[in-house]
């Protein structure tokens, strides 16, 4: 059902690494070093600077794709996959984006599962990379009933 | 000469054995990054798609697990970080963050690394690839 979504992209969204969202993220993973929180820690530390956690891109906005309404209730999460060039600096601005970047469909033994494969992207003000992401999204027969509706 | 440059493949980091799962702990997260999926704080929502009760957030886990390498940011950072959700992990549930040293060269160290529960079963597994900066 997403088969035309294939090569869909987000328009770029600019995202502010803000140093509270990241404290509050670094918390709720149970990881507040204060490589993350400390300001004068950060300046001392190689970065000069605070970085946030690998996985603080969930937090950010990638914009939305034309037509595309995901339901946030009913997914499966399969896979996650990050890639840095380099850390994501707290207080930086970074524009991102995502891409429908494939999607079909299985029949399994407890009925049809969808795979929807996301591509996201965070880029620096020069349009250079800082991270790539890969997301897999599964979706069941029951929920695929439901967006069909 | 850096913390981990006398790790031998196949060697393991110390675990991490977290505090039992709360709700407190899923709500802070939803807060955190965002994900109001309320299959993970709202026990009738987990309950109309046949759950026992609520599950921790696939993300929350991840974040969790690459807490074993924080205390080594002074000599790398986390390159490439890629895992499978294998299991789901309830309230209550105890889960452990492993990391075993699979494959090194000059800049980048290779983990294999997972969480367990307290049934010793996989919820997520993958691989952690530190590079230095």
């Amino acid at each position: 059902m997403f088969h035309d979504f294939i090569g869909k992209k987000s328009e770029k969204v600019k995202n502010v690494i803000e140093r509270g969202a990241v404290k509050k993220f670094a918390e709720a993973i149970g990881d507040p070093h204060p490589l993350f929180v400390s300001e004068e820690y950060g300046k001392k530390s190689r970065f000069k600077q605070n970085i946030a956690p690998p996985t603080f891109p969930r937090a950010l906005d990638y914009g939305e794709i034309e037509g595309m309404n995901l339901p946030n209730k009913g997914l499966i999460h399969g896979e996650q996959i990050y890639h840095y060039e380099r850390p994501l600096f707290v207080g930086e601005e970074i524009y991102c984006s995502t891409e429908i970047k494939n999607y079909y469909e299985r029949k399994g033994s407890s009925g049809e599962l969808s795979f929807l494969v996301l591509t996201r992207r965070g880029e620096d003000n020069d349009g250079k990379t800082i991270f790539t992401e890969e997301q897999v999204v599964i979706i069941t027969e029951a929920v695929k009933k439901e967006l069909m509706v | 000469m850096n913390a981990l440059a006398e790790l031998q493949i196949g060697e393991s980091l110390q675990d991490i054995t977290l505090s039992p799962v709360t709700r407190l702990d899923l709500i802070k997260y939803a807060g955190a990054s965002g994900d109001y999926n309320p299959i993970h704080t709202i026990d009738k929502e987990a309950e109309k798609l046949g759950l026992p009760g609520i599950i921790a957030h696939g993300m929350w886990t991840m974040g969790n697990l690459a807490k074993l390498f924080t205390p080594y940011y002074e000599d790398y950072f986390i390159q490439d970080y890629s895992i499978r959700f294998k299991g789901m992990v309830f309230l209550d549930d105890v889960v452990t963050l492993k990391a075993e040293l699979a494959e090194t060269d000059e800049e980048k160290l290779t983990f294999k690394v997972k969480a367990v529960n307290q049934h010793d079963k996989d919820v997520i597994k993958g691989k952690v690839v530190l590079s230095t900066y």
